[in-house]
């Protein structure tokens, strides 16, 4: 936490201490890292990977009406470069779930079309070219495997009919496991990890189905800071593999810090693009609409002399907890919300 | 004493009824662990009593019962699909609607119909009425729906699981989905005539119940609860010989019996068994 409290210093270039305390260590740290990312990209030294120009996944013009009449996406295109891991963002019911799924090939497209690796989405289906990992509210952790048995799960679209694991398929599931560093865990039922743990067997799934392009339902819930950043770690160097990463995200706080694109959607995609480009304020803005918070600390809050630099902080429905002051252990300003 | 315990494998009928009683165990017992970890207790008890009408009318019309009672049984589960698809209610309330209309529509015909058949054997079963016929037909089916579950174990496991991971994959989804309702069908007017359709329910959810209590690792799951099954047709048809009591109930009541003991004593998930036995995940060191 001291680092990103130290990182909002530097980038800022101010000797005021923006920090936080024990509760809500989360919140506090997405939020300074925000501001710190905020500040960071205004003095334009984002660093960033060049990622190249081959189609990873492009969406063009599509709209997904369901069975009862509603419309959840709607003319939306939008294309995401190979070797890249994008963010999708959005308030909740901005279509990314349907997003996800149109990707898959689950929902019907009322028009517009669908290509991953420059193939159509069904055929990129049939040759496992995509990985889906699930949010970890929609799995059920008391079920009956382990996890290893989960991870072989991601090689089943590589074995013939009667799904019996070759030499091949048990040395991909123990490379994969050894990776995100699971494999001493493999005969534990999924139930008995952490959320973090969790999370990285489902990524071993992923990494064991050889998939090029992986979709990741909000993956960072329920995950401490430490996992989510070496969640983040481990997705630098599947994209720097060449894979494709679809990250749906509402934790606004993290996403320059590992996104190489976003695509900001809501009923459609708003704008979509790299992200020192697109995730801006007037964009947020614009994706969330009311929901956004700001909170500006500058003038009398911030400084005793007349500097006119500002910290914004940017939540979505989260109320951030910020502490300013000469000290950890007596603030002098505490936390505000202005909505 | 002994002679009584010994007798009831002696004697034609009684061989039988054992035989028939083991073979469908085995198959529902299978096929339980996949409705236990689907969430389908309630689909398969639908199932079982919306075959009635189908029964009925293929008894009148002289087609193969199990025609009658596997039509009845898509019926009931199509129906429920788009009724649930096409309202605002929940598919479990849909399904209670579509089930316990069709039995009743089921008993009415059987009333009108005056079919030559005891309304009480297709309730209960006969399981001491077979005919080496019935043993070989049960039997075969009842072995063939086994087979089919367990070479498919793993695609059917992964739907239940993780039914995105499924399709993503490119798993056969639909087919899987009916196919194990078709399965579900067969087992259940297989069942007719040994347990009959109000109990088949118990050797449907209990054995796979057990099953998930006993153990995390699906191919034991699947041992349990055919041992559980299996052990208590043989034990409750025993019992039922030596006590002169209905077959049908005292398997189910041995089955109950095993799933108490099960759900107190199991190895780590039972009640007091698993006290001492609770394991923590520890957070391992990461790149």
């Amino acid at each position: 936490m001291n680092s990103d409290v130290s990182n909002v210093t530097e980038a800022a270039g101010q000797s005021q201490r923006l920090s936080g305390v024990d509760s809500g260590v989360v919140k506090v740290s997405s939020a300074a890292n925000e501001s710190g990312r905020a500040t960071r990209r205004k003095s334009g030294n984002e660093p960033g990977n060049e990622p190249g120009n081959e189609p990873g996944i492009a969406a063009k013009n599509i709209t997904v009406t369901y069975n009862n009449g509603h419309t959840a996406l709607r003319d939306a295109s939008f294309s995401i470069p190979n070797a890249t891991i994008c963010a999708l963002v959005g308030v909740n019911g901005s279509g990314k779930s349907t997003l996800f799924k149109a990707l898959m090939g689950f929902v019907p497209l009322a028009s517009g079309s669908v290509e991953i690796l420059g193939k159509s989405a069904g055929r990129a289906l049939k040759r496992n070219t995509v990985a889906y990992v699930p949010q970890n509210e929609d799995v059920d952790w008391d079920f009956p495997v382990l996890v290893e048995d989960v991870v072989m799960m991601g090689r089943y679209g590589h074995m013939n009919f009667l799904r019996r694991p070759s030499a091949k398929d048990r040395s991909q599931v123990e490379s994969a496991l050894q990776r995100v560093n699971m494999w001493e865990y493999r005969h534990r039922q999924i139930g008995q990890l952490s959320g973090g743990q969790k999370k990285r067997v489902f990524l071993a799934r992923a990494l064991a189905q050889e998939s090029r392009v992986i979709l990741l339902d909000e993956p960072f819930t329920g995950v401490d800071v430490k996992t989510e950043e070496s969640i983040i770690a481990l997705m630098r160097s599947m994209r720097d593999e060449g894979r494709v990463m679809l990250v749906s995200t509402h934790n606004l706080g993290s996403v320059p810090q590992f996104c190489d694109h976003v695509v900001l959607i809501n009923r459609t995609v708003l704008a979509d693009g790299p992200a020192d480009v697109v995730f801006t304020r007037k964009n947020l803005e614009h994706a969330f609409g009311g929901v956004l918070r700001f909170h500006v600390l500058g003038g009398h809050e911030l400084h005793d002399d007349d500097d006119a630099r500002e910290v914004t902080v940017i939540t979505d429905d989260e109320r951030p907890f910020v502490l300013y002051g000469e000290n950890d252990d007596a603030p002098e300003h505490q936390s505000f919300d202005k909505d | 004493m002994l002679e009584l315990l010994i007798a009831p494998f002696t004697i034609d009928f009684m061989q039988q009824a054992m035989l028939t009683a083991v073979l469908l165990s085995v198959a529902s017992a299978v096929l339980s662990c996949f409705l236990v970890l689907r969430g389908w207790a309630l689909m398969g008890d639908a199932i079982s009593h919306a075959v009635l009408p189908g029964i009925v009318l293929a008894y009148a019309s002289g087609i193969p019962v199990v025609i009658g009672a596997f039509v009845a049984g898509m019926i009931c589960t199509l129906a429920t699909g788009y009724l649930s698809e096409n309202s605002r209610l929940k598919e479990d309330t849909v399904m209670g609607v579509v089930f316990s209309g069709m039995f009743g529509l089921g008993v009415v015909l059987f009333s009108v119909m005056r079919i030559d058949v005891h309304l009480d054997e297709i309730l209960f079963g006969d399981i001491l009425g077979l005919t080496w016929a019935d043993v070989l037909q049960t039997g075969l089916v009842a072995l063939a729906a086994s087979v089919i579950i367990w070479f498919q174990r793993k695609d059917l496991l992964v739907q239940c699981f993780d039914p995105q991971h499924a399709r993503v994959i490119g798993l056969p989804v639909k087919a899987l989905h009916y196919g194990l309702l078709v399965l579900l069908s067969i087992v259940i007017v297989t069942a007719l005539k040994v347990v009959g359709i109000i109990l088949i329910i118990a050797l449907l959810i209990a054995p796979g119940a057990i099953g998930y209590l006993m153990t995390d690792r699906f191919d034991a799951m699947l041992f349990y609860a055919v041992a559980a099954a299996t052990i208590s047709s043989v034990l409750g048809i025993v019992i039922s010989f030596v006590l002169d009591s209905a077959p049908a109930p005292t398997i189910v009541l041995v089955l109950m019996f095993i799933f108490v003991l099960v759900f107190l004593f199991a190895p780590v998930h039972g009640l007091i068994g698993g006290r001492r036995a609770r394991r923590t995940a520890v957070e391992p060191q990461f790149h």
